[in-house]
């Protein structure tokens, strides 16, 4: 894509094809690594982990007694009250309770940093006199930035897997419409979902980028991102608001859950994965109108 | 140094229209796909009402899954964190008021669908097989009918009901419902063969054109009150499959125009046999079993599907008025009414809010009006209930206080 925009006094030293293809290869690796050799990508992975962790062993203290989760239906993430029937329903309460705030948070942080932090640090205009072109290196980054959210999700429901495995029995799996699936046909609902959950921050990672190319300051684009993310899902949450919401991105994200229903109904899941197409269309375009026409001063 | 510098700023006003065209193309297909959907009322032979209401009775369809959509606007005054309840009107308070436990058991469920949005997922496999399924956030409710087994299952609250019918009543489906609708399934079918049996015969039948609903060609049927000046409902609505006869969509409208009170429509409906295991239920290990006397379960879960109020077990106190006009009555034993609205400080304020004040040859009492029943609360204790105006309310309470 990029060998058709090349820019006018840099084509002639563009390399051949094949090598643009490797370029891009490597170009998407350093930025793989730049990103998960971060103590702070760590540490935001750290914080997921811990989640699950935590949240299987606070449900198992408080029904260590044979007792249920006090309040019974309300309150709580979903899910919670068939933990300790199955330990599969971790992953699905840890997702449901890390989707509306954590999981985004540590995706806007990544995603606004993308661009922003380079150019923060001085490094975004080394970064250009390499004969990548502009475009390859958005969407190098913007594919890190993917890959951070798949990691992160994924990250998520491994730890509370393991944790419900150890902590609570496993076996049959009674989806939400009550009949009961194979544990193994369970993992495979449950892999779907971590896709579902990865595939539903993809949106919030365009606008992350977006915002990240807006700025020289690394800070500035992740906390616009996150205030971005609170204010949308404090939006979300307003019912006179009803009218708008639908297009707001986090308001199909817990179509998840619809997976577990039987027979799947993916009239919400398919809502979902088209906001999530359209923010990211528009919100990668914009990035790349912005990142490919600014000056890069610093 | 291109690399850093490459903008003049034509090159920057086309690559900014990327974005802004993406976006516009969003838009309009937000706009425009579900217009087209919807667009383009097919065209179908000519059909009579008479017609089109005995392919109704006759539809014969065993095996059915699909999901419903249902919409109930009754234009309550929402009380401060009140959750709209009391749909059912006083009728159902004296029926379950002391229900404050929930359990799993449908009554307690299908109590919540007479109000706001939701979506069902419906499925029958003759009448020996049915299942309900109310779809909530990351939750389901599902009622599941398997021979002479009745369960019902809660996810978010990890919590089963179960009854048995007696011996020796197999297929009890068939006795509720003709077509096997046990767990008392608020589907358009229930819908409209409530409607028909109820106002059928005083009610001007007619055809309006036709319709698409869930992909489906549709005719339109309608029902409007005869001879009924003090009635609220303005017209009933039934889409009928052109070609199964079976009822796809029905609307309630009120007189006063707007929104339908009622709308229970399939968005997606396949008549091929649903899938065998989906009537299949055990508790699983740990799930708390509430087991239910089947008979009490019934009676409950088949009060009012869809909302409408079931007025049955109370005294008409118009006989001889039409089916649109008629208005029940009972008694509270509650001296005094709901009071005069200057006595109770913040409670009188709100009963000023809610209520009208009406008088007339019964006495004086109170009118809580919504957008299709309205209730009058005398004095003495006495509740009028009925799908007629206030003043139709007042005429019944005279007829009823002279006789």
């Amino acid at each position: 894509m990029s060998r058709a925009e090349a820019p006018p006094a840099g084509a002639a030293q563009h390399p051949a094809p094949t090598v643009g293809a490797l370029w891009t290869l490597g170009l998407f690796r350093s930025e793989l690594l730049v990103t998960f050799r971060r103590w702070r990508t760590l540490a935001l992975l750290a914080v997921l982990a811990a989640v699950p962790v935590v949240v299987g062993l606070a449900v198992r203290i408080e029904t260590r007694d044979g007792g249920s989760i006090g309040g019974g239906a309300e309150g709580g993430p979903a899910f919670i009250s068939q933990v300790t029937n199955n330990g599969l329903f971790l992953v699905f309460t840890s997702l449901a309770a890390t989707l509306p705030f954590f999981l985004p948070m540590t995706v806007g942080v990544v995603a606004g940093d993308a661009v922003a932090g380079e150019a923060g640090a001085g490094t975004l205009r080394y970064l250009l006199v390499a004969p990548a072109g502009r475009t390859r290196l958005l969407a190098a980054k913007f594919t890190a930035v993917l890959a951070f959210c798949l990691v992160a999700t994924l990250t998520v429901a491994v730890f509370a897997l393991v944790t419900g495995a150890l902590l609570f029995p496993t076996g049959e799996v009674t989806l939400l419409s009550g009949t009961s699936v194979s544990f193994g046909e369970g993992l495979a609902r449950a892999l779907a979902i971590a896709l579902a959950v990865a595939v539903s921050l993809v949106g919030l990672a365009a606008l992350g980028l977006f915002v990240s190319t807006l700025t020289d300051s690394g800070v500035a684009a992740m906390a616009a991102t996150v205030g971005l993310l609170i204010t949308v899902q404090i939006l979300n949450a307003i019912p006179q608001l009803e009218a708008v919401q639908p297009f707001l991105f986090p308001h199909h994200w817990l179509s998840f859950a619809d997976l577990l229903r039987d027979p799947v109904y993916w009239d919400g899941i398919v809502k979902n994965l088209g906001l999530q197409a359209a923010y990211t269309a528009v919100f990668a375009s914009a990035a790349w109108a912005r990142f490919s026409t600014r000056d890069v001063t610093v | 140094m291109a690399q850093i510098r490459p903008n003049n700023s034509r090159r920057k006003a086309v690559r900014y229209g990327v974005p802004v065209a993406v976006a516009g193309v969003a838009a309009a297909t937000v706009g425009l796909v579900p217009a087209l959907a919807s667009s383009g009322d097919p065209d179908l032979p000519k059909i009579s009402a008479e017609e089109l209401v005995t392919k109704m009775a006759k539809a014969d369809v065993d095996h059915l899954s699909g999901t419903v959509r249902i919409s109930t606007d009754l234009g309550l005054p929402s009380l401060p964190g009140g959750s709209g309840g009391g749909v059912h009107g006083p009728g159902a308070q004296g029926e379950d008021g002391s229900s404050a436990a929930p359990d799993a058991s449908p009554a307690n469920k299908l109590a919540e669908l007479a109000s706001g949005e939701h979506t069902l997922r419906f499925a029958a496999d003759g009448p020996d097989k049915q299942r309900v399924s109310v779809l909530e956030d990351a939750a389901e409710y599902s009622v599941i009918h398997n021979g002479r087994d009745l369960w019902a299952y809660d996810s978010a609250a990890d919590a089963a009901w179960h009854s048995t019918a007696p011996e020796g009543a197999r297929g009890h489906g068939k006795k509720s419902g003709g077509e096997g609708r046990a767990p008392a399934a608020p589907t358009p079918q229930e819908a409209a063969k409530r409607a028909l049996d109820a106002v059928g015969k005083s009610a001007s039948v007619s055809v309006d054109g036709t319709a698409k609903i869930a992909g489906r060609d549709a005719y339109q049927l309608v029902l409007r009150p005869k001879d009924a000046p003090d009635t609220t409902v303005g017209a009933i609505r039934i889409a009928v499959d052109a070609d199964k006869g079976v009822p796809l969509r029905f609307t309630l409208e009120p007189k006063q125009g707007g929104k339908p009170v009622v709308d229970v429509a399939y968005t997606k409906i396949d008549f091929g046999r649903p899938d065998a295991g989906g009537f299949d239920f055990t508790p699983p290990k740990g799930t708390k079993v509430t087991e239910g006397k089947p008979q009490a379960g019934e009676a409950r879960a088949h009060r009012s599907p869809a909302g409408l109020p079931d007025l049955s077990g109370l005294e008409v106190v118009n006989k001889s008025a039409g089916d649109w006009n008629k208005v029940a009555k009972f008694d509270t034993g509650m001296q005094g009414g709901l009071g005069d609205g200057k006595t109770g400080g913040e409670a009188g304020q709100l009963l000023d809010r809610f209520t009208d004040k009406a008088e007339g040859d019964f006495g004086t009492g109170r009118v809580f009006t919504t957008r299709l029943v309205n209730a009058l609360i005398t004095d003495d204790g006495e509740v009028y209930v009925g799908a007629v105006t206030k003043d139709g309310l007042v005429k019944a309470a005279d007829r009823d206080a002279r006789r």
